[in-house]
């Protein structure tokens, strides 16, 4: 029971593997910030919207986290097809991310919204700032500084589930994987050099995140504290 | 001598609690009314109507030509017009002191970057705390907190200054810095209504003191004879507090 | 060509069966090196320390569908060819639970208030007993509303066992679509199982949420 190890085999294909890892990135990247603009907007319908809209956004989120990705993607997959439209296998995933992501986004900023005291927004409002003004100035803008961490914790989870998409042959990583892996019959090395490959995205991008959350709350960099 | 604030026959219950019950009373352009009272008294409540933060169920309540709780009033005007400051501050944690000050004139004057730069610096002078613009708020303490409330409403240029018992969640020592910086408003012509329970201040600064109970006003005596009051009420209040 | 009827809605429903079971394999194996991951991580020894730091952020920042087949194929090569596809789909998701739990489980350990370690340290109690009798009692509490949340996490990924060729909900869904070419209306009922499954236990997990924060106060 001796297995050799070939990670040599593998070396011919390193232009396929920069380029899953390129893919990857950039559906994460689209879907992250797509998923972030919507789930906002949603956050923002459940918080303050007329009820009948809670109520609508509500059963949506619900539906969203309590199904599993995997069937998601089918049913956007089949379910548009249904509809006639011949649709590409990457943009239905980014599709099937998106509806995805913006159902956790929205949980994440209600929470960062409804952490905002009442008191403050009657401050602006006295100040004479209109609702869109006292919404983005007094309540967005601090929810996304405080909810920053777990958001970033979600849309690094979303590039780590973008591999699912590789189920409706969507190209990306893991895709490429499997592409490489039936062609040399070096699974076990494909699979730990893609694993490898994903652990060095995941530090990557929180760490890309960070800095970026360093130059925007500006708040955050010169003090060190939490919101 | 026109009345820029004029409250008449005003009733406010909170569902079964009447909480102000035929309040009436004018505020000259100028004057500086401090209004005392027992917690319960109404006193807060009269004030947050005053400024359409709450409705009235009877009644009528006119401020700088505005006619609060009709149906025709223009909110955003009556904000320009009079200003508040609050017991707990409400500072916006996310914005430094400057900032904080030039939202509201860029948002609502719509004021350049530059020129509300400079109005902001120039309230902060007036409170006292020209060096601390770029502080924010959790780095300053309370008194500087509500001094830099006190300039964000400012910066607005109003006509009539409200304060809601903006000392009573300061420690003593903070007091005085606070007090001072209204004492300056107030020499400086700015109309303002105070709540308060700071008798000493009200003596020395106000020119008419309003002391409420029940729902009702009591009585009304101008701010240096606060050591003399009429009613029994009053003497046992002032008595208390003093 | 066979259209979708009940014979298939029960022949998910089987599968759903199936679903359930290799949750409770991860739930409990999670569950078991997960607590062990959470103390070690805990540790006074800053190599165990390290150690379990590393597993956990090598299991969190791996795609579960890449840990699936790393196992699957690594029980290949040391020459489990013909295992049923339970165990490598159970592995995966052991290990991939046991990150997480891990992790959970820590943060509540580490909530409990310092006050409570010096309290029980004055009482001259082991390291050891101070974890048995003190923290762990209260952490427990802390975690019982992520555990159910975390709970739902693992039915859904339980859906990825369809790739190692395990015949849960999904992979059921695939076949029955495979012979009757209805991916719509199959994929929403099993859409359908999954949530009647997972809706309780989100509900039941904001439940204990809400309960435990009023008690707190």
């Amino acid at each position: 029971m001796t297995y050799e190890f070939d990670f040599s085999s593998l070396l011919p294909y390193w232009r396929e593997f920069a380029e899953g890892v390129w893919l990857t990135l950039q559906l994460s990247a689209i879907s992250t910030v797509l998923g972030f603009v919507g789930g906002a907007l949603c956050a923002i319908a459940r918080a303050d919207g007329p009820p009948w809209l809670q109520r609508v956004v509500g059963a949506y989120v619900e539906v969203i986290r309590n199904t599993p990705l995997l069937v998601q993607v089918f049913l956007v997959y089949f379910g548009i097809a249904i509809l006639g439209i011949r649709i590409d296998a990457n943009l239905a995933a980014v599709l099937a991310l998106v509806v995805n992501v913006v159902a956790y986004t929205c949980e994440i900023m209600r929470a960062g919204i409804q952490s905002v005291h009442k008191a403050q927004i009657e401050a602006a409002d006295c100040l004479g700032l209109t609702k869109t003004q006292t919404y983005w100035h007094v309540v967005l803008r601090p929810a996304i500084e405080r909810v920053y961490p777990a958001l970033v914790s979600q849309y690094v989870l979303l590039m780590l589930a973008s591999s699912i998409t590789s189920q409706i042959s969507a190209e990306e990583l893991t895709a490429v994987a499997n592409r490489i892996q039936s062609d040399t019959f070096r699974s076990f090395e494909t699979y730990i050099v893609v694993g490898l490959l994903y652990l060095a995205l995941s530090f990557v991008v929180r760490g890309a995140f960070s800095v970026f959350g360093m130059l925007v709350f500006t708040r955050r960099r010169r003090l060190g504290t939490p919101l | 001598m026109s009345a820029v604030v004029k409250l008449s026959n005003v009733h406010k219950s909170f569902g079964a609690l009447k909480v102000l019950d035929g309040v009436s009373f004018e505020v000259n352009r100028g004057e500086v009314v401090a209004v005392i009272g027992q917690s319960g008294s109404g006193k807060s409540t009269a004030l947050r109507c005053i400024n359409a933060l709450e409705t009235i169920e009877q009644g009528s309540i006119e401020v700088c030509g505005h006619a609060i709780h009709s149906d025709k009033l223009d909110k955003r005007a009556l904000r320009l017009d009079v200003g508040i400051v609050f017991q707990s501050y409400n500072l916006f944690p996310h914005l430094t002191a400057e900032q904080n000050i030039m939202l509201a004139p860029t948002c609502v004057r719509k004021l350049g970057k530059k020129e509300a730069k400079d109005l902001a610096r120039d309230c902060l002078a007036r409170v006292g705390l020209a060096e601390k613009a770029d502080h924010y708020p959790e780095q300053l303490s309370g008194g500087q907190q509500q001094r830099v409330a006190i300039a964000r409403s400012l910066a607005m240029q109003p006509k009539v200054m409200l304060f809601d018992e903006v000392t009573s969640a300061l420690d003593p020592q903070l007091t005085g810095e606070v007090l001072k910086v209204m004492e300056d408003l107030a020499r400086g012509g700015m109309t303002m209504i105070l709540v308060t329970h700071e008798m000493g201040f009200a003596r020395k600064v106000a020119t008419n003191v309003i002391y409420m109970r029940q729902g009702k006003v009591w009585e009304t005596l101008p701010g240096h004879q606060l050591e003399n009051p009429s009613t029994p009420e009053l003497r046992e209040f002032v008595g208390s507090e003093l | 060509m066979p259209t979708f009827g009940f014979n298939h809605v029960e022949f998910l429903l089987v599968a759903a069966l199936w679903t359930l079971g290799l949750s409770a394999i991860a739930f409990i194996g999670g569950g078991i090196l997960g607590f062990v991951i959470a103390l070690a991580r805990v540790s006074s020894s800053a190599l165990v320390r390290g150690l379990a730091g590393a597993y956990v952020r090598i299991v969190q920042g791996t795609p579960l569908l890449i840990l699936l087949f790393l196992i699957y194929f690594g029980l290949a090569i040391v020459g489990f060819n013909n295992l049923p596809a339970i165990i490598a789909a159970g592995a995966g998701l052991v290990i991939y639970s046991s990150g997480f739990l891990g992790e959970i489980w820590r943060g509540c350990i580490e909530s409990v208030p310092k006050t409570q370690w010096e309290a029980a340290e004055c009482l001259a109690m082991t390291r050891w007993q101070r974890m048995t009798r003190v923290i762990l009692p209260q952490a427990a509490r802390i975690a019982t509303a992520p555990t159910v949340g975390f709970l739902v996490q693992i039915i859904k990924n339980t859906s990825l066992a369809s790739v190692v060729g395990f015949v849960e909900l999904s992979q059921a869904g695939k076949l029955i679509n495979n012979s009757t070419f209805q991916p719509f209306i199959v994929f929403i009922t099993v859409a359908v199982i999954y949530f009647l499954i997972c809706y309780p236990l989100s509900a039941w997990s904001r439940g204990l949420e809400r309960r435990l924060n009023v008690g707190r106060r």
